[in-house]
This record gives C-alpha cells, structure tokens and sequence, in this order.
C-alpha cells in the first residue's frame, strides 16, 4: 500500500505522462491521416514543414491558437462554449482506464502502467462514452445554425443507435473472461493455443471474430468517422454540429475526436487482440518495453486502418445507416451474445 | 472523513441541480440539470461502494434516457416557458403541505426506527456485478423476467400508437423519408 503523498505524486506524475502522450498521438494521427490519404489519392501529403512535413501538427496547434475566436450572434453563449470543453474533457478522461502495460517499479514504488484500476473499468469508459453524445447535442443545439442542429441530430441518433451493437458485441468477451476489469480481461488472454496461436479473444471462438467485426463497425458509427461521417458530411452540411466554431473551440472537438479514436482502439486492442500480449524477448530492459510497444503497434494498426478506410469508402446513406445499425449490427450482435453463452455454458 | 466531504459536496450538487431544474425557464436547461442530478446520485453511488448501480446509472439514465429527452426538446426546438404569476393557493397551500409531507415521512420513519443505522460511507456495501447479478438471475429470476415482459409490453405498445393510421401491424418501415408518406 502506498502512502497519500506517493500516491498522489505518482498518480500526478501518471496523469501529465498519460495526457502528453496522448495530445501528441493525437497531433500526429492528423499528420498520418493527411500523409496516407494524400498517398492514398496519389499526392504527396504535408511535406513543407520539417523533413516528411513532420512539423505540420505544430504549424496547425500555432494556427489554432492564433486564429480569431469568433462566436456568432444568437447563440446559446454558456450551452456554446460547455459543449467543446465537454467533448474534450471526456475524451480525455476515458483515457485514464486504459491499462498500457503490466507493473513496473521504479524506485520502489510498485505500480500499473495506467492512470488508475478500476474493477468496472469497461463499465465506466462506455458511460464517459455515452456522455459525449451531449458535446456533438449541445454544439449543434446551441450554435442556431440549421447545418449544426442537422449535423448534431443526425450524430446523437446515429451515436445512441450503435452504441447498443457496440455494446452488445463486448458482452461476448465478457463472458468468456468474467471479469468488466480491463486489466483482469488482458490477464486472462495471455499464453497460446495449439498451433502457437495466441490465445487473444478473437481467435478463442468463431463467434468472437463475428463480434470484433461488429464491434469495429459500430465503432467506427461512435467515432463519426467514414464511413459513417453522416454527421460532417461536408457536401450536404458544410462541417456538421461545429460549422459555427472556430480557433481553439474548434480544436477542442477536433482533438476530442481522435481522442476518441485511439480510447475506441484500444479497448478493441485490450477486449479482442489480447492488449500489451506478444512475443518476449532480449535482454531485461527490453523485455520491460516490449509489452508496451506491442500495445502501441497494434492501437497504430486500428488508427492506420480507420485513415485506409476513410481513403477508400464512399459515405453511407441515411436511412441506410440507421436500417443497417438496427436491423444487421444489432440483430448479429444478440447472435453473437446468445452463441457465446451457449458455449461458455456448454463448456462447464 | 473524505467520504463525509465527497458526500456532502455530491449531495449538494445533487440538491442544487434539481432546484435549478425546476427554476430553469428553458426546457434543455432543465434537461440538462437533470442529467447533473444523474450524474451526482452516481457519484454518491459510488461513494457507498455500489460501483455496478453508478456506471449503470450514468449509462441508462445519463447516457440513454437523458439523450432521447434532449433529443425530443431539440427536435420539437421548444422555446422558452412563458411565466405566469402562479395561483395563490397553490402558494397558501403548497408550501405548507410539502412541509407536512416531509415531516411526516421523517416521523414515520424514526418511529419505526427509532435508532438509525447511519449509511456506510466507507464503500463496504455488497454491490460488484457478482453480487447484483447473484440476486437478479437467482434469487429474484422470476421477477426480474416478468419486468422484461411488461417492458417488451411497453415497446409494443408504443410502436402500435406510433405507426401511421392503417399500418397498425407495424410492417411500415420507420426510417421511411417523410416525403413518401405524403403521398
């Protein structure tokens, strides 16, 4: 047990580590969206800044900062500026459950390689996640802009519909490991199968593949990314709930929704492929990083494939995005749940 | 002791926010001090160590239920409440008869107990998942299927007063543009 003061210094030590890191990732998760859909449609990308134009996320923070923070007439003034500080504040507070590693002691303080352990931990990441359903409501509500309000009805109806097959699809994993800790979760998937396979959630059962495909869907849904970009659609609503924003407030849902993008992937990285789990080896330092890394290469994976998918899907249809959420994710989803109780049920 | 404070702090919050909801003149201000109130009966949840009830009571009630009404207020785009003077009973009246109200039930309840065990601010309360899930699918089975089915009751009913006159079996597809239903 650690004393009050240890525990606070290393919580707050945890927390500016936690929040540098992920600020960062998601500066360059913007230069890595530009550079791979330019190579995608056969240009070349930022590559002005810097060498590979890696300086660009800089010049675009220096530009937020510095552009002149307009705020329209008519709006809702304290709704208007608590929906951007709201989508932001939960994007990042979901972060802190994400276990990134097992323990490490440094200076023998023995602690997890995460802001803080919690037994529900997937329990309270979906409620922060159903919240910011009220940063997108509350922007588009309060702007008074017919392009907002559109944008932001058509993200809270798309938003609350998924989120039933997202959750739904984890159920799955659930049971199988019983646990809702994050880290009790990616315990139980440590070690192989036959065949030197891993024993990650996904390649456990045929259902759970099913399941992490449903999961990634909707996931996809939650993040209003392509190609369920609805929301944004830029040829129909200009920019969606925050055509009236600008400047930092404009940033603020901007990071929030990469934000959001690497919280969704890593809970699919720590629910379905097995989190920090991978090959071992090398000397002792390099064995304490590994786990680490591999945790990081594969949440690198998710981001590179949503950016792929963003270069390659054409954007659904309304009434086709909700029917295909309602009445295929949800319906395969409850399958999926039904399939895998059945089993763990006939296993014991 | 910070379990003291914590609960003060929330409950007061929790307070605060439902008197607002009643002062507030607009509807999606109200709504939202309701979701506050949520959001703070989680916390005191929490405080009492039922970890399963605060999370399921931020998902459902702040994250599902809350969303819908601001959905509906935003969607209606219902303006401001217009204020009217009140009637003077309900002020001669009123006032006096919520005080009644609360002394009564204050009463009844020290009369039937009349040595309160303070609640267990500690988080000592049996309220993991296991545990809720213990009662709900073993020693309360029974009831909890039959919640289900008046719940799917609701559902049904709700879908059949919602579908267009004529289709009353439900077979028109909801998400149907409007356009075409004009026809």
């Amino acid at each position: 047990m650690l004393s009050i003061t240890t525990f606070v210094i290393v919580t707050v030590i945890k927390i500016v580590i936690a929040l540098v890191v992920l600020l960062t990732a998601v500066a360059y998760s913007t230069w890595l969206e530009r550079k791979v859909v330019g190579h995608i449609q056969n240009r070349w990308g930022p590559q002005r800044v810097g060498p590979f134009g890696l300086l660009q996320p800089l010049c675009d923070g220096a530009k937020f900062i510095l552009k002149e923070d307009l705020t329209p007439p008519y709006v809702d003034k304290p709704l208007y500026l608590a929906a951007p500080i709201l989508s932001l504040v939960l994007a990042l507070t979901s972060i802190a459950l994400v276990p990134i590693g097992g323990w490490i002691t440094v200076s023998g303080v023995h602690t997890p390689l995460e802001i803080t352990d919690v037994n529900i931990g997937l329990l309270i990441i979906l409620g922060i996640t159903s919240l910011s359903v009220y940063g997108v409501a509350l922007a588009g509500w309060s702007s008074n802009s017919k392009y907002s309000l559109l944008g932001s009805l058509r993200a809270s109806a798309q938003m609350v519909s998924y989120e039933i097959a997202l959750g739904l699809s984890l159920v799955g994993v659930l049971i199988m490991s019983g646990s809702l800790n994050l880290r009790g979760i990616v315990d139980a998937q440590g070690g192989h199968m036959a065949f030197w396979i891993p024993r990650w959630n996904i390649f456990r059962w045929p259902t759970q593949i099913v399941a992490f495909f449903v999961y990634l869907t909707a996931a996809f849904a939650e993040t209003n990314r392509v190609p369920f970009d609805l929301p944004e659609a830029e040829t129909e609503l200009v920019a969606g709930y925050h055509t009236e924003y600008s400047s930092m407030k404009f940033a603020m849902f901007f990071m929030a929704e990469y934000a959001n993008m690497i919280t969704v992937a890593s809970i699919a990285t720590l629910l379905f492929l097995g989190g920090w789990h991978g090959p071992l080896f090398g000397p002792g330092w390099l064995q304490a990083i590994l786990p680490v890394f591999w945790f990081v290469l594969k949440v690198f994976c998710f981001i590179f494939l949503y950016i792929w998918i963003r270069g390659t899907l054409p954007r659904f249809r309304y009434d086709q995005l909700m029917g295909f959420g309602w009445k295929v994710l949800f319906p395969i989803a409850v399958a999926n749940v039904l399939a895998t109780s059945l089993i763990v049920a006939l296993q014991k | 002791m910070l379990e003291l404070v914590l609960f003060f702090v929330f409950g007061t919050i929790a307070v605060g926010a439902a008197i607002n909801l009643l002062a507030q003149r607009h509807p999606i201000n109200s709504a939202l001090s309701l979701i506050v109130v949520m959001a703070s009966l989680a916390a005191l949840f929490l405080l009492m160590g039922a970890e399963f009830l605060a999370a399921i009571q931020v998902i459902v009630y702040a994250g599902a239920i809350m969303v819908l009404f601001v959905f509906v207020i935003m969607l209606l785009n219902a303006g401001e409440e217009e204020r009217t003077p009140g009637s003077r009973v309900a002020m001669l009246l009123g006032f006096p008869a919520v005080v009644l109200l609360a002394g009564l039930v204050a009463w009844t309840l020290l009369a039937r107990n009349p040595h309160p065990v303070p609640v267990d601010l500690a988080g000592r309360f049996l309220g993991s998942p296991a545990a809720i899930a213990q009662l709900l699918f073993r020693d309360f089975l029974l009831p909890f299927e039959i919640t289900s089915i008046l719940i799917l009751i609701a559902i049904m009913g709700a879908v059949v007063l919602a579908s267009p006159a004529g289709t009353t079996t439900g077979s028109g597809s909801p998400d149907q543009p409007p356009a075409r239903r004009e026809e």
